[in-house]
């Protein structure tokens, strides 16, 4: 893979011989991968193939059956309350499903990582969460609304601020343009290229947004089968012999998309 | 994050009265004390000012947000400031910042003063009055439907309901009832024995735990057990937007979840409470037999004579009532859970409070009516 060379420093995650069983469904059977610091690594497949699951392994969600991952270099399983919590406080999260706490306000759902690390005052905090909420492009108005008050996309716009209120090292999205108007999904896409740029986050994200592949991912990996199928840039992945990969990106809509932003 | 561990500490300062200095790495976690740093500071008189930030090592949002929100304090004041050796990258996050702040407009947070509070309150409960009386005259409907076509009745819930609520209820109920007959046998005893009057210790026990004691006991313990079950129940499915499909589905809530759980308990409660009766006069008995030599046979035979039927039947009357106010509030309760986490715990404790209180009411009521009618 030629944009694996382009590294030279430690990787953020590394998977390595991960298998996952739930009882008698195999959801992983041998999946191995390697992520730079500083970039946007997609993960993608179709459904049920095991794509949230990875995501949940490698934050130490879900313990694997067999294998290892390492996170900025720590085993994720043998960690720790203290290292555990060290780690949580340099990613960010943005679940399928929100995972707001529905007790709060959404003004509050942010400010809580603010809170629980840090005594920057509440003044301040609410200049920060004003600022984020912005960012994600969420009117202001919004902000003393509850989670089961907002709509599906304001929550995962909301979900998104949270993630990033500490400006984490590591960003994990799972679906996140899912169920967004195109035009805030284009705007997702931005400014996930604004905080890498700005902030030099890496990212990892899944989705299913063919869109999004091509304009923000710097790799990807097609997961299917229990394995990785492919793993590369979209043109390298494009012309993937492989026929899921080919099926995935040369449906009508990968066409589409890929005469939008690919070369040929 | 840019070099987030940095040599130089984070800090703000004032020299040579025009000049302010920035140094450090101004991330979120050094941003207590910068804030602190910047209320104590103290602003030179000048109207034209410089912010040196050459020296800041790492910056993330919370810096910039620190760092803009200082310079628009200052220029908001009057004064001309201007910002000097910021590296690329922190300019490019003090440019997003300042772009996303000037669509911040300001939010009004004030509290609503204290008559539209208590005009919230007024309206919140009158609505609530509303929405009980509304659900009751629903569902006696759908009962009143239910019992002239019976085959409306989902027959496999209502079991399901019994298995649950009624059957697993047997040994903690019998373990209660029986302690109750052991306790009220052994209050009794001292002062009967002192009368020499031991034999009255069976109308005692009898005929306080067949009026009130045995449906009490049962009321209470069901309504604890699944009153709240029904509350949690039904309000999880509304969380989980099942409640809405039930609907979308043109499948009614009221016949398939509320219906069935009254039924089961109309059922149950008065079985439970034979049960408990039989349990509580055991555990009487066998105090009466060890503490007051009133024999079995003796406690029977007492009992036969003594303890007329209808107390029984008085007990046994009130147990279904006790069933149609557990469900039915357990299942309203869940029903007014509006889709947070919260709300489940709330409600679910109110409909126990609500429903063990509102069968004490039912109770005390009975009791007068019963004495008015002398029996
Ligand atoms: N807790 C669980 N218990 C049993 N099986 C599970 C569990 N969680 C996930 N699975 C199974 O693992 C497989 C992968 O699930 P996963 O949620 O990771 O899919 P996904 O790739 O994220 O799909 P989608 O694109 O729909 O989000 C599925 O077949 C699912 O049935
Ligand atoms: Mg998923």
């Amino acid at each position: 893979m030629p944009s694996e060379t382009l590294y030279t420093s430690n990787p953020v995650i590394e998977v390595s011989h991960v298998c996952t069983r739930f009882g008698s469904t195999v959801v992983h059977e041998d999946v191995n991968l390697t992520i730079m610091p500083g970039e946007i690594f997609a993960i993608a497949g179709g459904n049920g193939s095991g794509k949230s699951t990875l995501l949940r392994e490698i934050i130490g969600l879900h313990e694997q059956t067999e294998g290892t991952i390492r996170l900025f270099g720590q085993d994720v399983s043998g960690l720790g309350e203290q290292d555990a919590q060290n780690v949580y406080r340099r990613l960010g999260v943005m679940f399928q499903q929100g995972g707001l706490f529905s007790s709060l306000t959404l003004a509050e759902n942010v400010a809580v990582p603010l809170k629980e690390h840090t005594d920057v005052s509440s003044e301040l905090i609410r200049d920060i969460v004003a600022m984020k909420i912005a960012t994600v492009d969420l009117p202001m108005d919004s902000a003393g609304k509850f989670p089961n008050e907002l709509s599906g996309g304001m929550r995962r716009r909301a979900s998104l601020a949270r993630a990033i209120v500490m400006d984490p090292e590591l960003l994990f999205l799972d679906e996140p343009t899912a169920g967004l108007d195109p035009i805030i999904a284009a705007g997702f896409d931005d400014l996930v290229l604004q905080l890498k740029a700005v902030l030099g986050l890496t990212v990892v994200m899944v989705t299913h947004d063919l869109d999004s592949l091509w304009r923000i991912a710097d790799r990807v990996a097609v997961l299917g089968n229990g394995t990785i199928l492919g793993v590369g840039t979209m043109r390298e992945l494009a012309e993937s012999r492989d026929p899921i990969i080919h099926e995935y990106f040369h449906g009508p809509r990968g066409r589409a998309a890929q005469s939008q932003y690919g070369v040929s | 994050m840019v070099e987030s561990s940095s040599s130089i500490e984070p800090r703000i300062c004032i020299i040579e009265d025009m000049i302010i200095q920035c140094e450090g790495a101004w991330t979120i976690p050094n941003l207590a004390a910068l804030d602190h740093a910047l209320q104590t500071i103290k602003w030179p008189d000048m109207s034209e000012l410089m912010c040196d930030t050459m020296k800041i090592s790492a910056m993330d949002t919370g810096g910039a947000v620190l760092l803009h929100r200082t310079l628009m304090t200052l220029r908001k004041e009057g004064r001309r400031v201007s910002v000097q050796g910021l590296r690329a990258e922190f300019g490019e996050l003090l440019q997003m910042v300042s772009c996303n702040r000037s669509r911040i407009d300001e939010v009004d947070v004030s509290e609503p003063g204290y008559l539209s509070q208590l005009e919230q309150w007024g309206r919140q409960k009158s609505q609530q009055a509303v929405r009980a009386l509304d659900f009751v005259g629903e569902a006696t409907v759908h009962v009143s439907g239910a019992l002239r076509r019976p085959s409306l009745i989902r027959w496999r819930a209502v079991f399901h309901s019994l298995d649950r609520d009624g059957y697993h209820a047997l040994p903690i109920t019998g373990l209660l009832a029986f302690l109750m007959g052991v306790v009220i046998a052994y209050q009794g005893a001292e002062q009967l024995r002192q009368f020499g009057a031991n034999i009255f210790v069976v109308d005692l026990v009898g005929i306080s735990l067949f009026r009130e004691i045995s449906p009490l006991i049962v009321a209470i313990l069901i309504a604890g057990r699944s009153g709240s079950a029904y509350a949690a129940q039904i309000g999880t499915m509304k969380v989980t937007e099942e409640l809405d499909a039930v609907r979308t589905l043109g499948l009614s809530p009221m016949q398939l979840l509320v219906l069935p759980r009254v039924f089961a308990l109309v059922i149950a409660v008065p079985l439970l409470t034979v049960y408990a009766d039989i349990l509580g006069v055991i555990g009487g008995a066998l105090v009466a037999s060890s503490q007051l030599n009133v024999s079995g046979v003796e406690f029977v035979g007492r009992f036969e004579e003594s303890v007329a039927l209808r107390h029984f039947f008085l007990g046994m009357g009130k147990a279904p009532c006790f069933a149609v106010i557990i469900a039915m509030v357990g299942c309203y309760q869940g029903f007014q859970i509006r889709g947070n986490v919260d709300d489940v715990g709330k409600r679910t404790t109110i409909g126990v409070v609500q429903s063990i209180f509102l069968v004490i009411v039912f109770d005390a009521v009975c009791s007068i009516v019963f004495s008015w009618w002398k029996i």
